[in-house]
């Protein structure tokens, strides 16, 4: 039986409490933590290979390094909590059912980056959530966890998926429309407010305790040789039993499949995208791929948000791809030419081609149009597009044919 | 854009009951409550800028007038000192901020992809018929305003919906016969 770190409150009715999250051995890392040095935290997390969990799957360790060591002003921790990958829903548990784990990462994050501030964006729509984990914050409070060296600020987003990508999430958490802005700088050296910033997403953090209280060598031993641990996987669509499940980071995808139950509706795997909406999708024969985050890259998508939507034989591709391009081109910022316009364009395509109206170059348009703009833009959105534009289409490209007037 | 679409106010405005236009009901007098401004300088106060407080002031007036009507903007923009236009900026950014008046329930049903597979496009045409309704628009009534929403983070539930605050799970049309009966 594989070890549960994440989810290892859940099934407690209570969970949400700091009475049951002490009763579990909370807050004993922070207070081993607090009597360590802050280079040394880092450096354990550095060594457990703890990579974030949000999407881009940057070392943990590496990224609070690299705050300036010459920097005399405030620093911050912002708590990524915009969930909003299609097809994920992980972090909404952790904010439920964990939100002290989140809290007890945070205040040891902080002391590794000598912090005393720190904000939980949490998307607008999370109102649940947002009470449960205001809850925790203030219990943190009372018991005098927060408050002595260290503030939590929970901010509502109010409703933006651009959000959920760092620069745009300060923007916004800076009262702006939510605009992602051009790298380098990076948060690090200039982020919330102008000042250096360390953006980790909610489950990333929630990791941080037990790699404190058990070790760095437990948590990379969990995983593999490039990334340490288990990770929730939120698995969706066409399975018998969906839900959110923490595997090991070496669990492969058929194996979390059966771990769903198996495939429904026809019961016949067509294809399954592995990491959230943005994730290029794999066929039924590509499915023995761990899933860490370089071995979705080796395959040529990304683990992202470990978003895992499943779809049996039954499943129209190029319908899928229509509601994924509808989506892109609604939540497009509208900041980057490229994106803005191509989104918009390839969802007509996309579209007008499912509803047998599809013109004969459509299909080469869309490939032309979608990896001509990959990569000229501000923030990684518009490749996060591309990703399923081009998969759909390159991998079950008679499906769509067929759907095309004299094609 | 992301202002653009379902979510968009704006689209609401055909069906939005007459009489409720903010700027001629005395009833929505744009001011918030000395405790209410108390609570708006201790936002400010939580960010490094007070700008920092925007969104969740703009949450704050939306709860209080009902919805962001332009005079609400200028009247927020006064207590940051910024300009209404940037104001005006950040609301149609966001999808959750209604620059109408919407129905006194609003049903946000995902249409992405997950819920997509579980049938969403079922649950929507069956609200369709219901209410008598395209997603966009409040019932004449003002009961109801029916949005199709991007993915709600609930997909071991779909197809699901947001009804106000709640996450209704697992829809049927039984259930959202049973849902829109509970609505008044």
């Amino acid at each position: 039986m594989a070890e549960i770190v994440l989810m290892r409150n859940f099934a407690n009715a209570d969970s949400h409490t700091l009475g049951a999250y002490r009763g579990g051995g909370g807050y004993a890392a922070w207070d081993k933590a607090r009597q360590m040095e802050p280079a040394a935290i880092t450096e354990e997390v550095k060594k457990a290979n703890l990579r974030g969990l949000g999407g881009a799957g940057f070392p943990t360790g590496a990224k609070w390094s690299f705050i300036p060591k010459t920097h005399t002003g405030p620093v911050y921790l912002v708590v990524n909590a915009d969930e909003g990958e299609p097809g994920t829903f992980k972090d909404r548990y952790l904010l439920e059912r964990d939100p002290h784990a989140l809290i007890e990462g945070m205040l040891i994050a902080a002391r590794a980056i000598r912090c005393t501030k720190g904000f939980v964006y949490i998307r607008g729509e999370y109102v649940q959530p947002w009470r449960r984990f205001s809850a925790a914050v203030q219990e943190a409070y009372d018991a005098g966890l927060l408050g002595q060296g260290f503030d939590v600020v929970v901010h509502r987003g109010a409703g933006a998926y651009i959000c959920g990508e760092e620069t745009g999430l300060l923007s916004s958490l800076e009262g702006k429309k939510g605009w992602p802005k051009i790298k380098p700088p990076f948060p690090a050296i200039k982020g919330a407010f102008g000042q250096p910033t360390i953006v980790n997403n909610v489950e990333t953090l929630c990791c941080v305790p037990p790699i404190i209280a058990r070790g760095a060598e437990w948590f990379a031993g969990l995983g593999t040789k490039t990334q340490g641990g288990t990770r929730m996987y939120s698995v969706s669509g066409r399975v018998k039993k969906p839900a959110v499940y923490e595997a090991p980071v070496s669990v492969t995808l058929r194996q979390l499949i059966e771990m769903a139950g198996g495939v429904s509706g026809t019961g016949r795997l067509k294809a399954v995208v592995p990491g959230g909406g943005s994730a290029a999708i794999l066929t039924a024969h590509e499915i023995d791929v761990t899933m860490d985050v370089d071995g979705l890259k080796a395959a040529g998508t990304m683990i992202g948000s470990a978003g895992v939507i499943v779809m049996d034989e039954s499943v129209s591709i190029p319908e899928a791809l229509m509601v994924l391009a509808r989506f892109y081109a609604h939540e497009s910022c509208g900041q980057c030419t490229p994106c803005r316009e191509s989104t918009g364009w390839i969802y007509k395509m996309v579209h007008r081609i499912v509803e047998r109206r599809g013109h004969k170059d459509d299909l080469d348009t869309i490939l032309d149009v979608a990896k001509r703009g990959a990569g000229t833009t501000i923030c990684a959105f518009y490749d996060g597009a591309v990703g399923p534009y081009v998969s759909y289409i390159e991998k079950f490209r008679s499906e769509f044919e067929a759907l095309i007037p004299h094609a | 854009m992301s202002h653009g679409q379902s979510r968009d106010a704006s689209r609401i405005s055909d069906r939005t009951p007459a009489g409720q236009a903010g700027l001629s009901d005395p009833a929505t007098t744009i001011a918030f409550s000395e405790a209410q401004l108390g609570e708006v300088r201790r936002l400010q106060s939580l960010y490094p800028d007070a700008r920092g407080a925007l969104l969740p002031v703009l949450h704050m007036a939306q709860e209080t007038f009902g919805y962001i009507s332009l005079e609400a903007e200028e009247y927020v923009a006064s207590l940051f000192e910024l300009s209404p236009a940037h104001v005006h900026e950040v609301v149609t950014f966001y999808t959750l901020y209604f620059r109408e008046r919407p129905g006194r329930h609003v049903v946000a049903v995902c249409h992405n992809l997950s819920c997509h597979l579980a049938g969403a496009p079922g649950i929507i045409a069956h609200m369709k018929r219901k209410l008598g309704i395209d997603p966009g628009e409040t019932t004449e009534d003002g009961r109801v305003t029916f949005l199709t929403v991007e993915c709600l983070c609930a997909c071991e539930a779909a197809p699901m919906a947001q009804v106000d605050d709640r996450y209704e799970l697992n829809l049927t049309p039984e259930k959202i016969d049973r849902l829109l009966e509970g609505l008044r």
